[in-house]
């Protein structure tokens, strides 16, 4: 334990007298730990933006969308409704929402702003991560109202003129009769037209939407990641069984992924080398201040030091020196990653919520650091263990 | 049995040109427990190199030696510093301070390589050998504001704070003018006395050697006990010693 410690006081005593030299040779280190981090923290955070971005569109990566139709003519009414029931009744499926379009003209005074329709079910909001701005997403209950729930978008608001409502609000829609109906969530304008979700029984009490999706609805199933490549296979088969042809098509498009990753790993490696040219900093000033203090070291000997504790001691040195630094460049890197207007890009982006620091990237380039520092302070410890005493102290 | 037993020791170092240059040669010498003894000699005698071997820096080419019986060129790199550490302390001409760390840095460094309740307390133990020998008051100088003596001071304070057996003095006066010398070497005597510690002094100075119990010369590289000419001044100096 105390030659642990004695080690340890040792290295930190050494940085501390020679602390001019060790920060000029730590300044290389220092530079690469931060852009380090801030590249690998920029990547982190744009990859979480991307997901979140990509699921808010194609829901959770394990999600597929199931497509089926008659093998010949029309579908009979609730025949498709009633195959997915049974798909999502077969294999237990927790998170699933059949998936329609319609749209209806909602006119407010003298202009109709034509409104798109997502007609989902409940769950849709969990599988695409869908968290309104004000007011709350679609539930089962709603299904039961007389009213039909709504949840529209911000230009929907912005071109019927209720932005400055806080749901839920009634919304009066004229028509033959008129149809009070109720908004109960808002969610950001993506797209930039007018659009509402609302559960399947609500296009029915729409004035003017008609009945129905609009066409043929779909069915998205959010998946443990296990069972989606058996559920791929065996749906055609499945759905064949209702009479019905169809299809299961995973959503995920994880190549922008993949790119991002290619990306990120090549900077990645600038950074390492960038690192590396620090540490050959490190390793100079080490080798050149060893070489001077070989007198001390010799000394230290006389002292009842043995060779592996001047190792121990020297090789210490560069590695708590490298460790501060790398501590201090991740501060500076979180100081201004965190400080940076990212709500700004985000925005823009659609994404709800800043990404937060990655942990793991300040982590990286802490520890990278640390290692190098281990590495650069090899030669100089095994040049310090090489010298004999006597000749140390008559240097 | 003696603390230090050199039998017929020898020291040599190969050259480029292929031949040998021998240093030491056939040193026999027998040092006890709490004993002073002086090896004077002139620059080039091998005195150092005589002393690194007793203070397990070195090792000799030839010969036996024995500290507290043990065969020293049996023990490994790792025993050798370990009783390096425990058995001995040097005092060099150059006082070899730590540039840059305090006076109490300086003194509690050889307690860095301790263990137990010295290494814990290596402050408090440094900060009483400063004041043991006189130097409380400049605990926290740095070396390069201390003067020659109060340097040397610190480097017998350093020797001194593991408490080591024997103490190994490689010139210690040699950097210092006769009142400080003076003043050093009764220090060293007095600590050293008062420990109970071997003191073994390397110097070119009769006056100090004088000093010792016993005395002997090294002349290239051969150890023998003072001529009768020798013996002469170092009484000489004891006697002007005694009356001063």
């Amino acid at each position: 334990m105390s030659a642990l410690v004695g080690t340890l006081l040792e290295a930190w005593g050494e940085v501390r007298v020679h602390r001019a030299r060790v920060v000029l040779s730590l300044v290389g280190v220092l530079l690469a730990v931060f852009a380090m981090t801030i590249v690998t923290a920029a990547g982190d955070m744009g990859r979480q933006a991307f997901l979140e971005s990509s699921e808010r569109s194609s829901g959770r990566s394990t999600t597929v969308q199931v497509t089926a139709g008659p093998r010949e003519g029309a579908a009979a009414p609730g025949q498709v409704e009633a195959a997915y029931a049974q798909v999502v009744d077969r294999y237990g499926i927790t998170w699933s929402s059949t998936t329609g379009y319609g749209q209806v003209d909602v006119r407010i005074g003298q202009t109709p702003v034509f409104t798109q329709l997502r007609v989902v079910e409940a769950d849709y909001g969990v599988i695409h991560r869908i968290v309104p701005s004000s007011g709350r997403w679609l539930d089962g209950s709603d299904a039961d109202r007389l009213s039909p729930a709504l949840v529209v978008n911000e230009e929907f608001r912005t071109q019927t003129g209720t932005s400055g409502l806080v749901p839920p609000y009634a919304l009066e829609l004229p028509g033959s009769p008129s149809v009070t109906a109720t908004v109960v969530g808002v969610v950001d304008s993506d797209p930039w037209s007018p659009m509402a979700f609302v559960l399947p029984s609500a296009p029915a009490l729409l004035p003017g939407a008609g009945t129905g999706y609009g066409g043929t609805p779909s069915l998205e199933v959010w998946l443990p990641p296990e069972e989606v490549d058996a559920f791929v296979a065996e749906l055609p088969g499945a759905l064949a069984a209702s009479g019905l042809d169809g299809s299961a098509t995973p959503m995920s498009d994880d190549g922008v992924l993949k790119v991002l990753g290619y990306v990120q790993w090549g900077i990645r490696a600038l950074s390492l080398f960038a690192l590396g040219l620090g540490a050959l900093g490190v390793l100079n000033v080490g080798i050149v201040t060893v070489r001077q203090r070989i007198r001390e070291i010799g000394v230290r000997r006389a002292l009842g030091a043995s060779s592996a504790r001047v190792f121990a001691a020297i090789m210490l040195e560069s590695v708590v020196a490298t460790a501060a630094a790398g501590a201090l460049g991740v501060a500076l890197a979180v100081a201004v990653v965190v400080n940076l207007p990212l709500e700004l890009v985000t925005d823009d982006l659609g994404i709800s919520e800043v990404p937060r620091f990655p942990v793991a990237a300040a982590l990286e380039a802490f520890l990278s650091a640390t290692a190098v520092g281990a590495l650069a302070g090899l030669v100089p410890a095994t040049i310090a263990v090489r010298s004999r005493v006597i000749d140390a102290i008559r240097y | 049995m003696s603390l230090l037993h050199l039998d017929g020791v020898g020291r040599s170092v190969d050259l480029p040109d292929g031949s040998v240059l021998p240093i030491l040669t056939g040193v026999d010498l027998e040092v006890a427990e709490g004993e002073h003894v002086a090896i004077v000699g002139r620059s080039g005698s091998g005195k150092s190199t005589l002393l690194n071997i007793l203070g397990l820096l070195d090792s000799p080419t030839s010969g036996a030696y024995r500290v507290d019986g043990a065969d020293a060129g049996s023990l490994s790199a790792r025993r050798r510093g370990r009783m390096r550490g425990q058995t001995f302390g040097f005092v060099f001409q150059q006082f070899n301070l730590l540039p840059r760390r305090s006076a109490t840095e300086n003194v509690a460094t050889p307690l860095l390589y301790s263990s137990g309740t010295a290494f814990w307390q290596r402050r408090r133990l440094a900060r009483a050998a400063l004041e043991r020998v006189g130097l409380g008051h400049r605990a926290d100088a740095l070396p390069e504001r201390l003067s020659g003596g109060e340097q040397q001071r610190v480097a017998i304070a350093r020797s001194l704070v593991r408490s080591p057996r024997v103490l190994l003095a490689d010139e210690p006066t040699g950097s210092l003018d006769v009142d400080t010398g003076s003043a050093v070497m009764d220090l060293l005597e007095e600590v050293t006395t008062a420990a109970g510690s071997t003191l073994v002094t390397i110097t070119h100075d009769l006056s100090v050697a004088a000093r010792a119990q016993r005395q002997y010369r090294l002349d290239h590289g051969l150890l023998t006990p003072l001529s009768p000419d020798d013996l002469a001044v170092v009484t000489a100096h004891r006697s002007a010693g005694a009356l001063a």
